[in-house]
């Protein structure tokens, strides 16, 4: 074998080198792009977390349901006048009355958050280490929260305290509100729960 | 009289033949060439009606989401007004509600899951099978299939076909182990379309049988194509850079 | 010093990082003169690689449960992003994994790789091929399709022929009476971990050996004899980097080139690489009318059914079908000719590889067809595919076994001093 590398001949060389990897480099991206795409939700996943639709023309006033949207519960409350009522009333009892928290979408009144003033819908987990909280929507003595309960909800777990609009009462272990979902009105009787107001 | 002889000369035919005809290729007998074109949305779209109408409600095909029906340019709206009972959401796969207890009761057998027939039996076996019932008092269902020997399932389709019946092949001597001549099946009872508009409506459903079996078909193609372009220019540049480092060698 | 020259020399202090790339790659040199038969060594690393990759992104998805299986291959081929590509990379590389390897192994026989002093090179390299053997039949089970379970129930059952201890052998592999669930579970943990991690070894063997002894060529003559007096380099050979790592990359495109025009164009190969009938979920109750194995198994398979059962005993055609993978393991000690490369060797040499290439592929066609598919020699029972079989497992064996004599004296041509390019 003979080296006889001239330098013009080292340059081609070099620039032949540089574009073959380039190349090749560019293709070996490429070939990463359907193994990391792999990974993603399938769709499988994707199905399961859609927008859940639910009938609400069956859920009486001072009524709770809930549903599963992407595996976690969501509550749908029909407020009664009288809870409604309530909640200006917890404004200086609890931390965040005017949610400046971005836990809700842009669309939803601040301090009932909800749409429609009626139905408030909450993802049902605890802002503290998520466990689901239990609702309390009695008034006074009746809910086991002693006589100045005014309705909401209440966190076994570590005792976290909601009122009737999921907002966390001052000086509670969870820090933040309730989280409100994207949800939209498809009529008066039927909430899509998962797809913003379009 | 001639109807179980032929019958009975089919038979012949068919235990010959049988062990092959399970065979996607098609074993000895003859199979028609499906046409169909994966690139014909239309066609694909009123297979997939035909599937829906006509199929899904005994088969399921568990593997095929109906909003993956997008890729026959469908909306989520046309796939549920169209193509869907209300009670399934558009993400969920094309489940039945038979239970396979009850199915295996009333058909003796469970029917499969059509997802990927198309892969394991091939168009054209489908394509033939699917045109070739004809009438045998001798089955429990009162049907045969010259593809199919003993098919279980009935001729689902026999009111847009019409009845068929089979025809002792014309030639070869008799005893002759049913000899080669292709059985013939003829219209005794015309249906509510013609052989031509049957034919045309079962391309479309085998269309889109092939399509269901493997949805990612008509993409890899695609990808295909970009890929070797792109291994092309790669080589181009590899190809001169081993050219220049061989110059040393001699 | 530069920066890169101080980080080397960093490394250099704690881990021998130049010396290896030196000894494996700038400074080995290999024979100037190697020609197409020589790329399949660098491709059967790339293949490698590319099915342990799309096997790790396979196993995120895939379940390993009889009930799951079969789905969660149709999940992977649906549902999954990308999913299809990759379940097409991994068994499209499959069988690609087989063409190179044989491709391989036939360079061997052609131009005397297997030779002095490369009989360990050699063995490594049928101990990769047997791995291989075991990483596909136990990867074929796991779609869990007709195919998958009839091949498995089959090879399984060929272990029950074993005397005296074949029923509770063939129990104690499947973990049951019937191929099920159990079954399925431990081929998956032998084909994901037990076996990569044995063939991993078994390559990095390989290649230590050869870099040991260097590598053979189409002349079939040790370079080493004949060295530059001053730098100890060998007079034909050349640094595999950067010469031979710009030809393998030119080798790998249209290598890679092959690969995709399957994957993206023919991913079943007619059925050869998927077959039709494996699109059907696994039932215990119903065998397809016709199983074979994948192509890559055939000729062996053709061998096994070619013997006949002797004092009710399948045993024999296990045995003659184990002894035809195994009888590769002798060629370095049966060949005795004086010269390695077909180029120089004599006429019976040339003769009996060709018999041997024929065998092999006339072996697999039989292989994959039912044993009536030529039907009877007339007035007689025998099946012609059988006798057809046995004729060439019997020319099959006698490349081996003649071998001592036939290389002894053969007319050889006489080796040049320098290679011929």
């Amino acid at each position: 074998m003979a080296n006889s590398s001239s330098p013009s001949g080292s340059k081609r060389r070099f620039l032949l080198t540089v574009a073959t990897a380039a190349v090749g480099g560019a293709g070996a991206v490429a070939v990463a792009v359907p193994f990391v795409r792999s990974m993603n939700p399938s769709a499988r996943a994707r199905a399961a977390g859609a927008p859940v639709e639910v009938d609400i023309s069956k859920v009486e006033p001072g009524m709770m349901i809930t549903v599963e949207w992407r595996g976690q519960p969501v509550w749908i409350v029909h407020r009664t006048p009288e809870m409604l009522a309530n909640i200006p009333k917890m404004n200086d009892r609890v931390a965040d009355p005017e949610s400046s928290q971005p836990l809700q979408p842009a669309y939803v009144d601040k301090e009932t958050r909800s749409i429609k003033p009626d139905y408030l819908v909450l993802v049902g987990i605890c802002s503290h280490l998520g466990c689901s909280p239990t609702e309390k929507l009695k008034i006074g003595a009746d809910s086991g929260l002693g006589d100045e309960w005014l309705g909401g909800f209440y966190c076994p777990c570590h005792g976290s305290k909601f009122d009737v609009a999921g907002r966390v009462l001052k000086g509670m272990p969870a820090p933040v509100n309730l989280k409100v979902p994207p949800y939209t009105f498809l009529s008066d009787s039927r909430i899509l729960i998962g797809q913003d107001k379009s | 009289m001639t109807i179980m002889r032929s019958v009975r000369r089919l038979a012949a035919v068919l235990v010959f033949v049988a062990p092959t005809a399970a065979f996607a290729a098609g074993g000895h007998v003859a199979l028609d060439t499906a046409p169909i074109d994966q690139h014909d949305v239309a066609s694909l779209q009123r297979g997939a009606r035909n599937f829906v109408n006509y199929c899904l409600n005994c088969h399921s095909a568990q593997y095929m989401r109906y909003n993956r029906l997008a890729d026959l340019g469908l909306t989520d709206q046309q796939i549920k007004d169209n193509l869907m009972f209300a009670s399934d959401k558009v993400g969920d796969p094309m489940t039945i509600a038979m239970k396979a207890k009850d199915a295996k009761q009333w058909f003796g057998a469970q029917p499969p899951d059509l997802s990927v027939i198309a892969r394991s039996r091939g168009a054209d076996w489908l394509y033939t099978y699917l045109r070739t019932y004809y009438r045998d008092e001798s089955r429990p269902t009162g049907w045969n299939n010259i593809a199919f020997p003993d098919v279980g399932m009935p001729h689902v389709l026999w009111e847009l076909q019409g009845l068929q019946d089979l025809e002792a092949a014309k030639h070869g001597a008799e005893g002759e182990h049913g000899g080669h001549a292709a059985p013939k099946l003829t219209l005794t009872q015309a249906g509510s379309m013609t052989p031509k508009q049957y034919d045309a409506f079962v391309a479309d459903l085998v269309n889109y049988l092939v399509y269901m079996g493997e949805p990612a078909r008509l993409q890899r193609a695609q990808i295909g194509i970009l890929t070797l372009l792109f291994l092309g220019v790669l080589f181009v540049f590899a190809y001169l850079l081993k050219k220049e480092y061989w110059k040393d060698v001699h | 010093m530069s920066k890169i020259a101080a980080l080397t020399q960093w490394i250099d202090d704690r881990f021998p990082l130049t010396s290896n790339w030196k000894s494996h790659l700038s400074e080995y040199y290999a024979p100037k003169n190697f020609n197409f038969w020589y790329y399949f060594g660098s491709l059967a690393l790339l293949v490698l690689v590319i099915q342990i990759l799309s096997g790790i992104f396979l196993t995120m998805h895939y379940k390993p449960d009889a009930s799951q299986a079969f789905a969660s291959v149709e999940y992977i081929m649906r549902d999954v992003p990308s999913g299809w590509l990759v379940r097409y990379i991994h068994s499209t590389g499959a069988s690609m994994f087989f063409v190179v390897v044989y491709l391989h192994m036939m360079r061997g026989l052609l131009y005397g790789s297997f030779r002095k002093p490369r009989e360990l090179v050699w063995i490594f390299g049928m101990l990769i091929y047997l791995c291989l053997m075991a990483e596909a039949f136990f990867g074929y089970l796991l779609p869990w399709g007709q195919m998958s379970y009839w091949g498995a129930q089959v090879i399984v059952n060929l272990f029950s022929a074993v005397p005296f201890i074949g029923e509770e052998l063939s129990v104690w592999i499947r973990g049951d009476y019937v191929v099920s669930d159990a079954t399925l579970n431990r081929f998956f943990a032998f084909h994901v971990i037990a076996i990569p991690l044995v063939l991993l070894g078994l390559v990095a063997a390989h290649i230590i050996a050869l870099h040991e002894v260097g590598s053979n060529n189409p002349d079939g003559i040790e370079i080493k004899k004949k060295k530059d007096p001053k730098t100890g380099i060998p007079l034909d050979g050349i640094a595999f980097h950067p010469y031979y790592t710009v030809k393998d990359i030119v080798g790998v495109v249209v290598f890679l080139m092959v690969f995709s025009i399957i994957i993206f164009f023919m991913p079943e190969v007619g059925g050869y690489f998927l077959e039709y009938n494996n699109f059907i979920p696994a039932d215990p109750l119903k065998t397809p009318p016709h199983i074979a194995p994948v192509w890559y198994f055939t000729p062996y398979y053709a061998m096994l059914r070619a013997v006949p059962a002797m004092l009710g005993s399948q045993f024999p055609g296990v045995i003659v079908m184990g002894l035809g993978v195994m009888v590769f393991f002798l060629l370095p000690w049966l060949d005795r000719g004086k010269v390695k490369s077909i180029r120089y060797r004599g006429p019976k040499y040339k003769v009996w590889l060709t018999l041997f290439v024929i065998s092999f592929v006339i072996l697999a066609w039989l292989g994959m067809n039912p044993t009536d598919f030529l039907g009877k020699f007339p007035g007689s029972t025998l099946e012609m595919a059988t006798f057809l079989a046995r004729v060439f497992t019997v020319v099959y064996f006698a490349f081996f076994i003649l071998m001592p004599w036939y290389t002894a004296t053969d007319k050889e041509k006489p080796e040049p001093e320098r290679v011929t390019g």
